[in-house]
């Protein structure tokens, strides 16, 4: 046992440690603190202003000194705890299956608790829409491990696709979700396509690229995508038939069921919607992730020599990692078109993606529940930040570091293998 | 006749590493490939997939020519590889990998090829659980094999599988080669720069140089020849050609 790794650091080690950190912050707090410009008679003079800069450098050097003396503490009682007391990896496979349940559970109940407040069911969709695009492009990066920065363009083929068959053709939620899913579907071949040779960063630049000129040309092709200026009126989903719209008669949803109109009706029946679609994805993928298609996914992620060298079409593995995860994402957009009324290329921007593949990172790469947690924590912090104003990315951004640094995996970084031990293989010599 | 290559040239760019190499391999022979690093063993195990393509010359497996083959339409004819380096799923459980190896054979064999696999190494019995990545060398080598072979090839090709092993488990990887080809017939083509081990197991044996085929004879014979024991057992102490 190694010893040495596990002794407490001396006082003196402590305090060079928080030095260190103090000198960091002092180069930082001088142009940052230190100085400043004040308007004087119309010309910007530069003052300073020592003292705080002072007090910032030692609120640095003592909230080092305290950090690193909590974080010891905490390690050296995860060291202390035996070995028998940690989770075996069944009952941790029972946990998240009780805290999968758990999360579905409230999700189901949630509108019913909140029928009256319009921002938490708003929110709440947000975040299955997130829930969902995570689960597509999970397909791709965790399970097939395709690092893929252009996203959003699936997720916007999607959305306009809708937007365009129904405000110009006239086709309906239904009838427009499998074509779009479709064609999300073929834009994730045309990507795929290309790429086939590609890997690691190379293929991110490149799904970056594809990402950008989605938006690009979404913005320039006018007489399509309406430009800059976007496609609004875009119909909302009726409830099988019934429109969500004001009105006695039994053509209308409140109508028909002989409840009072209330514009909430077809918050929660978008909530529903989005929930159903979202649960539907995680059933799929799941399914998937226990076929062949889906352990070669995972098998090409680990070694795609090894899987040329096993007699498996590697082309193929990929592409249908990519049509998949892309048609998913295309529900989605169709799903977000119908529920904004209106979108633009705004709504498809970098950021986008990489608020999605931060989703996938984060709750750790292949894992379903660690997406949906991800996505709760990064959908409501910046909500619950609001109040914090500017600070609010800062918040944020401190979020996502915590996580890297208590759990560099991701959330639920435990991947799940897709065979169980079979006792009748094992019992034969 | 199994395998049969002749006059196969091969590229990496601009670096021709393979000369025309003529080599066959018979039903139910052990036949090794030894020689010196660089000199062209693993690009001639991987020429036979197809990467890098062989530019000139023709690869015949079973009767057919493959020589264009893509890689996984070659292993599909029944050529199973266990890579130089092993390259098993790390991430994924050793039960996985097995399957993994059966993706494309007939699933109804599975249960018969996985009690087969275990009682050729109990070890992965033992482990089947557990994370590939996680075991040791040697174990994962015997993996690697194993998930070779979960396949039913009809010829099982080994790249290096002595390399980096502690010299317990090289010892028990030449006793599964013997095993595996008198207990059960499998043909096998052998890449090793392991000379002397791979040279008793084998029944014939081809020494490769800068690309060529410079010798070529039994296992024995190429054990007893001087420039063998020159160049590949004595520690490179001869001159080499």
């Amino acid at each position: 046992m190694v010893v040495l790794a596990h002794q407490a650091p001396s006082v003196a080690q402590r305090c060079k440690d928080a030095g260190a950190v103090a000198a960091i912050a002092l180069l930082l707090g001088i142009p940052m603190l230190g100085l400043t410009t004040v308007d004087q008679g119309g010309s910007l003079l530069v003052a300073t202003r020592w003292p705080t800069l002072a007090i910032f450098v030692a609120l640095c050097f003592a909230g080092r000194l305290l950090a690193r003396y909590a974080i010891d503490a905490l390690q050296a009682r995860a060291r202390r705890r035996p070995a028998a007391t940690l989770l075996r990896p069944g009952a941790r496979h029972q946990l998240s299956l009780w805290l999968g349940w758990g999360c579905f559970g409230v999700a189901l109940a949630l509108p019913f608790v909140f029928s009256d407040n319009r921002y938490i069911v708003d929110t709440a969709t947000t975040v299955l829409i997130y829930v969902m695009l995570g689960w597509g492009l999970n397909v791709v990066v965790g399970l097939a491990g395709l690092l893929d920065l252009g996203y959003v363009a699936f997720y916007a083929v999607g959305a306009y696709a809708y937007a365009v068959l129904s405000t110009q053709f006239g086709w309906g939620f239904w009838q427009a979700l499998p074509v779009a899913g479709g064609l999300a579907a073929s834009f994730g071949l045309l990507l795929g396509w290309p790429t086939l040779r590609l890997r690691g960063d190379y293929l991110a630049i490149v799904t970056l690229g594809f990402g950008e000129i989605v938006r690009i040309i979404l913005v320039n092709w006018t007489a399509l995508s309406g430009g800059p200026n976007g496609i609004a009126s875009i119909p909302r989903p009726s409830f099988f038939g019934l429109p969500f719209k004001p009105g006695d008669d039994s053509a209308t949803f409140a109508g028909f069921f002989g409840l009072d109109f209330s514009p909430l009706h077809r918050l929660i029946f978008l909530y529903y919607l989005i929930l159903a679609l979202a649960m539907l994805t995680n059933l799929f993928v799941s399914r998937l992730r226990r076929l062949p298609i889906g352990r070669a996914w995972e098998a090409m992620r680990e070694d795609e020599i090894a899987c040329k060298a096993m007699g498996m079409n590697v082309t193929n593995v990929k592409l249908s990692a990519f049509a998949i995860g892309a048609m998913l994402g295309g529900l989605a957009g169709v799903f977000f078109a119908a529920r904004q009324g209106f979108i633009s290329p705004e709504s498809f921007t970098f950021n986008e993606s990489a608020i999605i593949l931060a989703i996938v990172v984060l709750g750790g790469m292949g894992s379903q529940l660690g997406v949906v947690l991800a996505s709760l924590v990064l959908v409501l912090l910046p909500e619950l930040g609001r109040d914090f104003a500017e600070y609010r990315m800062l918040l944020f951004g401190t979020a996502m570091i915590l996580i890297m640094i208590w759990r560099p995996g991701g959330i639920l970084s435990q991947r799940q293998p897709t065979l169980r031990h079979r006792a009748e293989a094992g019992a034969a010599p | 006749m199994m395998l049969e290559l002749s006059a196969v040239h091969a590229h990496y760019g601009h670096i021709h590493a393979l000369h025309g190499v003529d080599l066959a391999v018979q039903v139910g022979e052990v036949v090794t490939l030894i020689g010196a690093n660089g000199a062209g063993k693993s690009t001639l195990m991987m020429s036979l997939f197809g990467q890098p393509r062989a530019s000139m010359g023709r690869i015949i497996f079973d009767g057919e020519d493959i020589t264009a083959l893509p890689a996984h339409e070659i292993s599909r004819r029944g050529i199973a590889l266990v890579p130089e380096g092993r390259r098993i799923f790390p991430r994924m459980t050793v039960m996985e990998n097995l399957q993994m190896g059966a993706a494309l054979a007939d699933p109804t064999n599975f249960d018969v090829d996985l009690k087969r696999m275990c009682a050729l190494f109990p070890i992965l019995d033992e482990r089947q659980g557990q994370r590939a990545g996680t075991l040791s060398g040697g174990e994962q080598q015997m993996l690697a094999i194993a998930r070779a072979l979960m396949s039913r090839p009809k010829l099982l090709l080994l790249d290096e599988p002595s390399l980096g092993l502690a010299p317990l488990y090289i010892k028990k990887i030449f006793q599964t080669i013997r095993t595996l080809n008198r207990d059960h017939g499998m043909t096998v083509l052998l890449v090793e720069q392991n000379a002397h081990h791979a040279l008793r197991v084998a029944h014939r044996g081809y020494v490769l140089q800068h690309g060529r085929i410079v010798l070529s004879g039994s296992g024995r014979e190429l054990l007893a020849s001087p420039e063998v024991r020159a160049a590949y057992l004595e520690g490179g102490a001869g001159k080499g050609d």
